[in-house]
């Protein structure tokens, strides 16, 4: 068996949770396309939906001690690391109830309560603050991991190599999780890279790597498990490249006319949330389980969406707060 | 007091903090075996092991951007660029990430680290490693920048920087890490954001920062001798946050200001305090406030061509006489 297949076979209720967990975030994302729709999201506003069982996999994958950092496409996976719903979608209404108060909007979702570090704007910049937070974990000797998601667009950047770079000579415990969709914006991948396979990126600096399908939240979760528990046990960082694919545009102002005829009805085919139904079938689940799931799912998007709307813009009196630390010259924690 | 060389100063701030608070780490290119490029590090890595004294590929941007996430991680990296030309490579680090992660998340998250290095012109390195920065860094909302100039305050600042809470340029200079001073022999802190009068002078302001400060004092000596000129120089040392009281309040003494910047003039930080410095006190100022920067080239090589771009004390006194009419 090479290393992107895998024998894991999940529980029926780990399996139906995941089912939940990524039923939500897709609910969650068409809700969003709503209220983008209605100038009530504005801004850029960079969407999931088809990328599901990736967040949910990995995030199974990993302890709630470990650092997630992640890009601009982030919705899904702060909602798979178990921030609320409300908190999310009124940081994209823009609210002061927002998990960044109105301040970070869709791009920079962070949440400090679930080591989740945020999502970044600039393609590949924010892959060397996972390398700092393995560098730190390493520094203290614990047993932090750090999980970076990036997309096939940011595996060609300065910044995605240096860190690669750092991380594999100090043997620091990262996994670099390229969510490889196909797409940098609208450039398809054979018109930018010769190698259309990200993971191949860690050969040259001497990285374990290895690339699997990432439609099947099992094979996602075994895959990066497998990943997570190597870093974890001090060999070095791995760089994993699930195969996936955005059924939206780029962004919401994209209508992705750059896709070639019938592409994305042949991915469908191969649909995250319709392949973990179909093996919660085969598991004996009946179809009035899933429909509750998906009601329940429903419910708490829709109750996101409405606590947004009607929550209070930012307060202005709170603009200047946080251009410098809250605690400036707060020196307590020396530990001398 | 013991006398140290700035280079001495800042190597004495790094070991007193780092033996004070192990989250405290050093991390560069040649910083540890090599001794540090110009010996700022020198001895560090034996008292203080690999562990916390590191060399590093030549990956500006790599290594920097980790010692972003370190600080938010909770260690406070001191981050070395061998000159701030390099740095240039990690600018999206410095800018989109280190001055922005405090506001875009909010105040979840803090980033206390330091990158050092020297800062302007040495001698005949030509236009990719004579720059001086200070404005591009300033710029940005989120970083204190220092632009240090003796050893005593290089000292009291660094030891202020490491232990701020946000990420801190602060800026040093090549030529001036042998010059001498004294540096008191008890633990001292500086904190970021004073201006200090180097000179005291009634008839006009000379402003600057960095190892300029010695050309303004050797100026003002000049003045005094040759032109019975009375010039206060007034140090900044930090140059983001501003001191503008300092500023303000020497313009209400002397009413005339030169402000002597290495650095290109255009959007450069004399520009900015000659604009806020005329907002506040107009009616004070008896003469426009002039500006001794850099002319607005690149550095050329040749000594003669070298001297003639960067501010010399004869355009320092130049100015001086001119804004004092005499």
């Amino acid at each position: 068996m090479s290393e992107g297949e895998t024998s894991y076979e999940p529980s029926r209720d780990e399996l139906l949770e995941w089912y939940r967990q990524m039923a939500l975030i897709r609910r969650f994302e068409e809700l969003a396309a709503k209220a983008y729709t209605q100038r009530k999201i504005l801004g850029f506003c960079h969407l999931y939906i088809g990328q599901e069982a990736v967040a949910v996999g990995a995030s199974a994958a990993l302890e709630p001690t470990d650092v997630v950092v992640s890009a601009y496409r982030e919705h899904g996976h702060i909602l798979a690391r178990g921030t609320s719903p409300r908190a999310v979608m009124a940081e994209l209404f823009g609210k002061g109830t927002g998990i960044t108060q109105g301040v970070g909007g869709s791009m920079h979702l962070a949440d400090r309560e679930r080591n989740f570090w945020g999502g970044y704007g600039i393609v590949g910049g924010h892959l060397t603050l996972a390398t700092g937070a393995a560098f730190a974990a390493r520094y203290r000797q614990d047993e932090q991991v750090s999980l970076v998601y990036f997309g096939d667009g940011a595996a060609q950047q300065g910044a995605f190599f240096e860190s690669l770079l750092l991380a594999q000579l100090w043997k620091l415990p990262v996994v670099f999780l390229c969510e490889n969709n196909y797409y940098a914006m609208g450039t398809s991948i054979e018109r930018y890279s010769a190698l259309q396979d990200m993971s191949l990126r860690g050969d040259g600096v001497g990285m374990k790597r290895w690339q699997f399908q990432g439609f099947d939240v099992a094979e996602v979760y075994d895959n990066v498990k497998r990943a997570v528990d190597y870093a974890r046990s001090g060999e070095g960082p791995v760089i994993l490249e699930a195969v996936t694919y955005r059924y939206r545009g780029h962004s919401m102002s994209d209508p992705a006319k750059y896709r070639k005829k019938g592409e994305l009805d042949d991915v469908k085919k191969k649909d995250a949330l319709e392949l973990v139904r179909d093996r919660l079938a085969a598991m004996g689940v009946d179809q009035d389980t899933l429909d509750q799931v998906k009601a329940e799912v429903n419910e708490i998007a829709q109750d996101a969406y409405d606590f947004a709307e009607s929550s209070p813009d930012p307060d202005p009196a709170r603009l200047y707060d946080y251009t410098y630390a809250p605690d400036a010259g707060d020196d307590d924690n020396v530990e001398a | 007091m013991a006398q140290l060389q700035l280079r001495e100063a800042l190597r004495r701030a790094m070991v007193e903090e780092m033996r004070r608070d192990d989250r405290v780490f050093l991390m560069g290119e040649e910083v540890a075996n090599y001794d540090g490029a110009y010996k700022v590090s020198q001895g560090m890595l034996e008292e203080f092991g690999e562990r916390r004294i590191i060399d590093t590929p030549i990956s500006e941007n790599g290594f920097v951007g980790l010692g972003v996430g370190a600080a938010m991680a909770g260690l406070r990296p001191i981050i070395e660029v061998m000159t701030w030309n390099f740095s240039l490579v990690a600018y999206d680090q410095i800018i989109n990430n280190a001055a922005k992660i405090v506001q875009m998340t909010a105040g979840q998250y803090t980033v206390p680290m330091v990158i050092r290095g020297p800062n302007g012109a040495a001698e005949n390195l030509g236009s990719q490693h004579s720059q001086a920065l200070e404005s591009i860094f300033a710029h940005f909302p989120g970083l204190k920048v220092v632009s240090t100039s003796t050893p005593a305050d290089a000292y009291g600042l660094l030891k202020s920087a490491i232990r701020d809470p946000d990420p801190v340029i602060f800026m040093e200079s090549e030529l001036a890490y042998g010059v001498k001073g004294e540096v008191p022999d008890d633990e001292t802190l500086i904190p970021l954001g004073e201006a200090v009068t180097r000179r005291e002078g009634s008839d006009l302001t000379l402003v600057s920062w960095n190892k300029q400060i010695f050309s303004c004092l050797e100026a003002a000596d000049v003045l005094q001798k040759e032109y019975g000129i009375s010039a206060q120089v007034l140090d900044l040392r930090t140059i983001r946050p501003l001191d503008e009281q300092a500023l303000y309040d020497a313009v209400a003494r002397t009413h005339r200001m030169v402000i002597v910047q290495e650095g290109f003039p255009f959007a450069g930080i004399a520009a900015e305090i000659s604009a806020r410095v005329q907002e506040a006190c107009f009616d004070a100022l008896d003469a426009p406030i002039l500006r001794v920067t850099n002319l607005d080239l690149n550095q050329p090589y040749a000594t003669n061509l070298e001297k003639l771009v960067i501010p010399s004390v004869a355009r320092i006194i130049q100015a001086a006489r001119a804004v004092c009419n005499r």
